[in-house]
C-alpha cells in the first residue's frame, strides 16, 4: 500500500509533466503552422497540399509526439488521481505561460492578466492541499 | 444561437469525454510501476476498453465543436467560455466517478475558472 506521502509526489512530478508536454506541443504546433503558413481550404486540391505540408513538417511531428506523451502521461496519472484534482492542476500552464512571456521574453502582461495569474496559482494551491484520490480503489 | 449550442456541445462533449477516459483509467487499475513494459502493457488494456473508445469519440466531437467554434467565433471569446469546463468536470467527476469534492477543492477549481477566463482576456 502507497503512503498517502508518495501518491502526492508521483502525482505532482506527473503533473509538471503533463504541463510540460502540453505546453511544449502546443509551441510545436503554434511554430509548425507559422512556418507553414495560412491554410487555405477552398479545393480539394488546397486541402491536399495543406495535408502534406502539414504532415512533412518536423515541428508537426514533434508537436504530435508530445501530445501522445501527454494522452499517455495523463492515463497514467488518471489511474490513481482524481479527475478533479488533476485537471486544475495542469490549468498552471495558462499560468506558466504568462510567467515566461514576461521573465524570458520580456512581453508587457497587462494587469488583468497578472490577476488571472494570481488566481490561478491560488487555485493551483488550493487543489493541491487536497488529497489526490478520494475513490475507493479497485 | 449557433454559438451556444456550439460552446455547449464543447463543454459536455469535452467533459464527457475526459470523465469517459478516467473511468476507463480507473476500471483498470494503478499503475505500481514505470517500467517500460508494465506501462505498454497498461496502455495496450487501456485501448482494448470501450470506455477508453467513447472518451476519443466525444473528446473528437468536442475538437470538431472548438475548431468549428474557433471559424466564427474569436479566441479571446471561445478559450475563456471554455474554462467553464473546470467547473463541468468537478461536477462529472462527482457525480460520475464519485469524488469526493472538499469545500478546498471547490474553491480551488472556482479560482482556477475565473484565472484562465481572465489570463485569456488580458
Amino acid at each position: 500500500m502507497k503512503s498517502s506521502k508518495t501518491h502526492t509526489l508521483r502525482t505532482s512530478i506527473l503533473v509538471v509533466l503533463l504541463i510540460i508536454l502540453n505546453s511544449a506541443g502546443n509551441f510545436f504546433f503554434g511554430l509548425g503552422m507559422k512556418r507553414i503558413g495560412e491554410v487555405h481550404a477552398g479545393s480539394v486540391a488546397a486541402l491536399k497540399f495543406a495535408f502534406v505540408a502539414v504532415f512533412s513538417s518536423g515541428w508537426i511531428w514533434l508537436g504530435i509526439i508530445s501530445m501522445l506523451l501527454f494522452l499517455g502521461a495523463l492515463m497514467i496519472v488518471l489511474s490513481w488521481a482524481d479527475f478533479s484534482y488533476v485537471l486544475p492542476a495542469t490549468a498552471a500552464m495558462y499560468a506558466v505561460v504568462p510567467l515566461l512571456g514576461h521573465f524570458v521574453l520580456g512581453e508587457s502582461v497587462t494587469a488583468l492578466r497578472w490577476t488571472g495569474v494570481a488566481l490561478i496559482c491560488a487555485g493551483v494551491l488550493f487543489v493541491a492541499q487536497t488529497p489526490p484520490s478520494t475513490t475507493e480503489k479497485s | 444561437m449557433r454559438t451556444a449550442i456550439t460552446l455547449i456541445i464543447l463543454v459536455f462533449s469535452g467533459t464527457g469525454g475526459d470523465i469517459a477516459v478516467a473511468y476507463a483509467m480507473k476500471r483498470i487499475g494503478e499503475v505500481h510501476s514505470f517500467s517500460p513494459m508494465v506501462i505498454l502493457r497498461f496502455l495496450g488494456r487501456a485501448f482494448r476498453e470501450g470506455w477508453m473508445w467513447l472518451g476519443i469519440a466525444q473528446l473528437t466531437l468536442a475538437f470538431c465543436s472548438l475548431l468549428a467554434l474557433l471559424s466564427w467565433e474569436a479566441v479571446s471569446f471561445v478559450v475563456p467560455a471554455m474554462a467553464l469546463s473546470y467547473v463541468t468536470c468537478a461536477l462529472g467527476g462527482k457525480y460520475f466517478l464519485g469524488e469526493k469534492l472538499t469545500p478546498l477543492r471547490w474553491a480551488g477549481i472556482g479560482l482556477v475558472s475565473v484565472g484562465v477566463a481572465l489570463v485569456c482576456l488580458g
